[in-house]
């Protein structure tokens, strides 16, 4: 309330009418202005960042599966080759040497021993007759004399003349492939040379793909039944616990989620001639361990751009409303002001009209008034004499009480024009403080003079100027009790202006009173005064180009406090 | 001596009338005119020693008949009245040559003191 109260009175006025200014209104604006901004500047930087984050990702993803895929079509290739090779020595044999030869068992077995030093692997080899019987046998195995007819591979190997089989295990529990070859003569004689590779090879080439920790490689046939050891999903034999995702010959990548709902990417390829699929599965987080080093940077300067952002946005656009606020005050404090002066000069005319026109008839009351006196009074026997003189003195007295009230009322409509001189303020002060320097004596009042001697001359209107300091200081001794203070200040206040203040120790305004103080007709005093002093008051410093400032508080004083212009304003 | 020969020229009829009869009853002899052309005749006819003159009148104005006054009679004594009581008036009649002024409701014993210094040295009835 005190800040309102000492506030300069033009924002006393703005804060009048709050409805178009209202802090409410201001922060709708703002918060407005900052989604709008924000958003206008924020979206094209997340939808940069999200397509950013995607096709890196897409990038890594690319560049972690090329090696992938690579790898596996080498180690394919080494596959491929190695059952090639054992494939073509057993073919090469059972075409190179004849039936009989194969057929007899230290025959068979010196080839045996001939091929086991030449390609590593075989454990055994046998010939088996087109009946399935087994005729000779070179190996570890008891197997002669055994007959094939009912197995499955027996059909296929006389049908498509080369078969490699599944992984199954030994007798020594070793796991085990099977190649068989039928070679028919041209006398159209055929038999089947079969022989058995230990996969430790498949092993060795699989570990020659050298693998990352953490991911691993393997053979499987296309029952998902593994046919090498895999590190993550078991032993030989073992159920692959995912589907394996669509493969051909050639080696692609995709990605798919295990059974531990794990994210992995996964290369794979059938290899030619076989059942067997070799897979290479990497575990995605090793594959985006970079990547999430990176994401983490991008997502740290993602976060500071949208704060810096937003926080420059904020702090613009606060500034915007605040620059729009003082000016929309400034624009409704000049509006006031010019309403005011407007209401005054209506006002003014107004006031004359009215004085005039009520100043003809109350000169005849008068006048009557004044001829019922004098003829009673040249007749000393007038009946009633008293009596009717008290009436008439009554009239008297309501003419003249009127007439004060008319010619204040002339009086304030005169002061509309303004006559400028050069004159010194103090003079000014002094000269008026002597009006009312006995009333302050009779009241005991003390007038406290405390004048700069250094004041500079200003072009102001002696009688006006002189108007503002006798309202002024009529309301302050108005205001104050007997033996009260009334200190008259008056100092160099700036380049422009210089400053005069009247401070008292009385009653002090409420807000209200301080709010209304400057309209006309306005007032405390009851019958005893016109409302218009401090109107006029205000008028007059305002067409004078100066301020007028008042602070108060209640039952503590008040302070008026006017400003003064250095060099005379036009208008 | 004779009594002093005043013109009232007003035309607010209940205030001119009774400031004449109030200022007969004070011995003077007064004289009302309601408007500026007969007051201007009734001068011509028989010129008072001093002239009570309204500012605002319908038809010639105060300003106007003072002018025509002074431009005939330069040396007859012109009192103004007025209810409006400007600056800007006081300041035409002045300028005009008026002797006195005063504003309305007036006092009668403000008036008669006008009369009397403004009629001093004056010969009445010439």
């Amino acid at each position: 309330m005190k800040s309102i109260l000492s506030a300069p009175i033009n924002i006393i006025k703005a804060d009048i009418g709050t409805d178009i200014n209202s802090p409410r209104r201001y922060n709708l604006l703002r918060r407005k202005i900052v989604s709008l901004m924000a958003l206008v500047t924020l979206i094209p930087l997340l939808s940069l960042a999200g397509l950013n984050y995607y096709e890196h990702q897409n990038t890594m993803a690319a560049e972690i599966q090329a090696p992938l895929r690579a790898l596996v079509g080498k180690a394919k290739h080494s596959f491929e080759l190695f059952l090639a090779e054992r494939t073509s020595a057993v073919s090469f044999i059972a075409s190179a040497y004849s039936f009989d030869e194969l057929s007899d068992d230290a025959n068979l077995q010196r080839i045996f021993q001939v091929m086991r030093r030449e390609f590593t692997g075989f454990v055994d080899l046998g010939l088996i007759d087109v009946a399935g019987n087994q005729l000779s046998y070179a190996g570890p195995y008891d197997l002669k004399g055994r007959n094939y007819t009912e197995q499955p591979w027996f059909h296929q190997v006389q049908f498509k003349g080369t078969y490699v089989s599944d992984v199954f295990l030994g007798f020594r529990k070793f796991p085990h492939v099977v190649i068989a070859v039928r070679h028919t003569t041209e006398s159209g004689r055929s038999w089947i040379l079969r022989a058995t590779l230990d996969t430790m090879h498949f092993d060795r080439i699989i570990s020659a793909m050298g693998l990352e920790p953490g991911s691993d490689a393997f053979l499987v046939n296309r029952s998902g039944i593994l046919q090498t050891e895999s590190r993550r999903y078991g032993k030989v034999l073992d159920i692959l616990p995912f589907d394996l995702p669509s493969t051909g010959f050639e080696s692609n990548v995709q990605s798919i989620r295990d059974q531990k709902g794990q994210d992995n990417f996964i290369a794979s390829a059938f290899i030619a001639n076989t059942d067997f699929a070799l897979v290479a599965v990497k575990p995605k987080p090793t594959a985006f361990s970079t990547w999430y080093t990176v994401r983490l940077d991008l997502l740290f300067i993602f976060v500071s751009s949208v704060i810096l952002i937003f926080l420059a946005v904020y702090r613009v656009t606060s500034l915007l409303i605040s620059r729009l606020q003082e000016s929309d005050e400034q624009r409704m404090g000049a509006i006031h002001q010019m309403e005011h002066s407007q209401k005054l000069s209506s006002i003014g005319r107004l006031a004359a009209g009215v004085a005039h026109e009520i100043n003809n008839p109350l000169a005849i009351i008068n006048e009557k008034a004044g001829l019922m006196r004098d003829i009673m009074n040249l007749r000393p026997d007038f009946p009633d004499k008293d009596k009717f003189g008290r009436q008439i003195e009554a009239i008297l007295r309501s003419v003249d009480r009127c007439r004060g009230i008319t010619h204040r009322m002339l009086s304030f409509a005169k002061r509309m024009d303004v006559k400028i001189e050069v004159l010194d303020v103090n003079t000014v002060l002094v000269e008026t403080l002597g009006f009312l320097e006995r009333e302050a004596q009779y009241r005991n009042v003390e007038l406290k003079r405390e004048l700069a001697h250094n004041l500079p001359q200003i072009p102001t209107d002696h009688g006006q100027i002189q108007q503002v300091f006798l309202n002024i200081l009529n309301n302050a001794l108005a205001a104050v009790p007997d033996g009260g203070q009334i200190v008259i200040r008056s100092w160099d206040e700036s380049e422009d202006f210089i400053g005069v203040s009247v401070q008292d120790n009385g009653c002090g305004m409420s807000e209200e009173t301080a709010k209304n103080m400057f309209e006309p007709f306005f007032t405390t005093k009851k019958e005893k005064g016109t409302g218009l002093g401090m109107s006029i008051t205000y008028g007059i410093v305002k067409r004078l180009g100066g301020e007028i400032q008042v602070k108060t508080k209640l039952n503590e004083g008040t302070t008026m406090t006017i400003l003064l212009p250095k060099r005379s304003v036009e208008g | 001596m004779d009594a002093l020969n005043i013109l009232l020229i007003d035309d607010e009829e209940a205030f001119v009338t009774t400031l004449q009869e109030r200022l007969e009853m004070r011995g003077y002899t007064a004289r009302v005119a309601l408007d500026g052309q007969s007051g201007l005749v009734m001068i011509a006819q028989d010129p008072p020693d001093v002239v009570v003159l309204d500012l605002r009148m319908p038809g010639m104005s105060g300003l106007e008949t003072l002018r025509r006054i002074r431009g005939e009679w330069p040396g007859l004594p012109v009192i103004m009245l007025s209810g409006h009581g400007s600056d800007q008036d006081f300041e035409a009649c002045q300028n005009l040559g008026a002797a006195r002024y005063h504003k309305k409701p007036l006092d009668i014993e403000d008036l008669l003191d006008s009369i009397r210094t403004v009629t001093q040295g004056h010969v009445p009835g010439r």
